[in-house]
């Protein structure tokens, strides 16, 4: 009876649907459902390790949490991973799967500056809050987003920038600083900031030279500094660059104090820039060498139970990753259980109501308002430099 | 004093793109085909290099020769697959397919080496030269660099104008089917010119490497300069690519020094395409004699 057919398989279909349907309304209001949270990051090639950072930090942040109860009356947390490769193409697509398909409450970003500015108009436009951990370009949480739904627990160009120039005039007496800075989006933000927050003091740069991530020999820009008189010196590049500079300023006898972005602490910087290495001053959010707060006692001793690579502080590297992520989950936790739902906007509106949170990096304090989307400011920052292979604060 | 050091450093620079244009003339001489991916083979010879001696500990004169050795061995391989079969056809595609084995290359590498760059050090490259304990600001290495290249330039002069095997390259560039009824192996001497041109390549990234950071895309700038400067000498004379060199670096190194570095790669480009406009053939070249 082949009439048959269509009719059973409507019927069954009908079945299908309302059961599909029973199921999700159910699933929505069960208690045991778990709050998504997502991360896109690099998890693959140069970056791998930073990316790994972040999510250890998240996940010893979620453990804790879990193992409070969770949130919301019960529902455990659950980090959903993606690998953007640095790309910010990839990192969109990735991100539009975790928000339309996984539905994560908040979307926590990655290193790369070009992949964040990507996904924020993405979050704006879908309301959902995302939170940076590394990225630091000034323009990802000022957005022109209304609201805006970025936020941020990490160094911030614009202040790493005033940071820097107090770093050096108060470290180093600088009054004639020259900036070597490298010739890309990075360097241009940074040269912005830097003259900004040189004008506010009524000073200016002896000079501003660029140099290509690839240039083997920094002399003739070097030399151009010493000739204008530079005192010190202001540098933004990654790694490898970073290094090149000091072994040209090694080659030329020449020696001033260098405070830099935190570049450096990308890589093997004392094997590439040579024992001139240790003297140069980058930025970090937090170090976990010298005395540790009991917060800190217990990360440690959560990441060496869980990870058994980890054997010593050595090993918790880099060490921001691990400290933005750690505090921006539980941040971010505290938004949600203000909100008292997944509910993007509200919990966008519950990160303006956190209050007092005693976290690894500092005790935050109403850390955000519609007006601040950035957790962390100057006077948060540690100074850091490279001994041997570790990155430790400066003692002076 | 802003002069003095830009000159050194500019000399510095220079040689190390003569070295690699070098290569550029070699292969072209023989063959009018290039290897566009020089700067990978530059990143082979400094990359094995490290690896040979970090990683497996060989000493340093040993690790140079086996790198080099198999620096020479790829030049085969690129001749083999990236330019044959294409030129043999009529084609212009080595062009391209010279440029996609680069990037296999400088892949391969990236995935096995890592992306991290490391140092290369060297005992030519810690401390810097000193005359009565005033510092030149120059490592000896920077001194060695520029002495190759003339030597190089010079052995390739002295071959190519005082040798059989000069003679016979002389053959090929004028006339192939001549040179191949004369009983000269066209194939051979094409595929050895390949191997030459990776060597000198890999020369050049062995005496670089100590200077810069060693990782798999070291070589993609120096490539692409090195081949500005291969055109601006006018390719097929040794000297002219190698003079075209040290003009290129001092060029560079000026600009900067007097400029500032916004303007460097502005300013040394236009003055190549100038150069050009100037004496299509570059500064050292000669005109393709057309035979109609």
């Amino acid at each position: 009876m082949p009439k048959a057919f269509p009719s059973f398989t409507r019927r069954a279909m009908l079945a299908g649907a309302s059961a599909l349907a029973i199921t999700f309304s159910a699933g929505a209001v069960s208690a045991a459902e778990p709050i998504k949270i997502g991360l896109v990051t690099a998890l693959s090639g140069q970056s791998a390790l930073a990316g790994e950072a972040l999510s250890r930090g998240m996940t010893i942040a979620i453990d804790e949490i879990n193992a409070k109860g969770g949130l919301l009356g019960g529902r455990m947390i659950e980090l959903v991973r993606r690998d953007d490769e640095g790309n910010p193409a990839k990192g969109v697509t990735a991100a539009r799967e975790l928000i339309f398909r996984e539905k994560v409450a908040v979307l926590f970003g990655g290193l790369d500056t070009p992949v964040s500015m990507a996904m924020v108009p993405l979050v704006n436009s879908e309301k959902v809050p995302f939170m940076g951990p590394w990225a630091a370009g000034t323009g990802i949480t000022k957005n022109d987003g209304n609201p805006n739904f970025a936020f941020r627990v990490s160094a911030v160009d614009e202040i790493v920038d005033i940071g820097m120039l107090d770093y050096a005039q108060k470290t180093f007496k600088s009054a004639k600083p020259g900036m070597i800075l490298v010739n890309n989006a990075w360097g241009e933000s940074n040269e912005m900031g830097l003259k900004a927050a040189l004008d506010a003091k009524g000073l200016k740069a002896v000079g501003v030279e660029k140099f290509e991530a690839n240039d083997v020999d920094l002399t003739p820009q070097l030399t151009r500094l010493r000739a204008a008189g530079a005192d010190s010196l202001f540098m933004v590049g990654n790694v490898g660059p970073s290094a090149q500079v000091v072994k040209s300023m090694d080659r030329m006898g020449w020696k001033v104090p260098i405070v830099s972005h935190w570049g450096p602490a990308g890589g093997r910087f004392t094997e590439l820039a040579g024992p001139n290495g240790k003297d140069v001053h980058f930025v970090q959010t937090y170090s976990f060498f010298g005395k540790l707060s009991p917060v800190g006692e217990r990360v440690v001793a959560a990441l060496k139970a869980k990870y058994p690579s980890i054997k010593g502080l050595d090993d918790i590297t880099p060490a921001v990753g691990v400290a933005n992520a750690y505090d921006g989950m539980h941040l971010a936790a505290l938004a949600i259980a203000a909100a008292g739902s997944t509910d993007g906007d509200a919990v966008r509106q519950g990160f303006y109501k956190i209050g007092k949170y005693d976290g690894l990096i500092k005790t935050y304090d109403k850390p955000f308002s519609p007006k601040v989307h950035d957790a962390l400011q100057a006077s948060d920052y540690v100074w850091a430099q490279f001994i041997d292979n570790r990155i430790v604060p400066v003692t002076n | 004093m802003l002069l003095v050091s830009a000159l050194i450093s500019g000399i510095g620079l220079g040689s190390m793109y003569g070295l690699m244009a070098l290569g550029f003339y070699v292969t072209y001489a023989v063959s009018s085909t290039v290897n566009f991916a020089q700067g990978s083979s530059m990143m082979l010879g400094a990359v094995l290099t490290f690896a040979l001696t970090r990683n497996l500990g060989l000493p340093m004169p040993l690790a140079i020769l086996i790198a080099l050795a198999l620096c020479a061995l790829y030049g085969l391989v690129v001749e083999f697959i990236a330019v044959r079969p294409f030129a043999n056809r009529g084609s212009d595609s080595w062009l391209m397919a010279t440029v996609a084995l680069g990037i296999v290359l400088d892949n391969a590498v990236m995935f096995t080496f890592g992306k991290e760059p490391r140092n290369l050090s060297s005992p030519l490259a810690q401390s810097s030269l000193e005359i009565g304990g005033v510092s030149l600001g120059v490592y000896p290495l920077q001194v060695l660099i520029p002495v190759i290249g003339v030597a190089l330039a010079a052995g390739l002069f002295y071959l190519s104008r005082r040798t059989r095997w000069g003679t016979a390259m002389l053959a090929i560039a004028q006339n192939r089917s001549a040179a191949r009824l004369m009983g000269i192996p066209i194939t051979k001497a094409v595929a050895f010119a390949y191997a030459l041109s990776t060597l000198f390549a890999g020369i050049a990234g062995v005496l670089i490497a100590p200077l810069f950071n060693v990782h798999s895309e070291m070589g993609t700038l120096f490539g692409l300069k090195a081949f500005a400067v291969a055109i601006l000498g006018g390719i097929t004379s040794a000297w002219g690519v190698m003079i075209a060199g040290f003009i290129f670096g001092i060029a560079e190194a000026l600009v900067t020094s007097t400029l500032g570095s916004g303007y460097t790669q502005i300013i040394t480009f236009a003055l190549v395409i100038l150069a050009l406009a100037w004496r299509p053939n570059g500064l050292f070249g000669r005109a393709e004699v057309k035979k109609v």
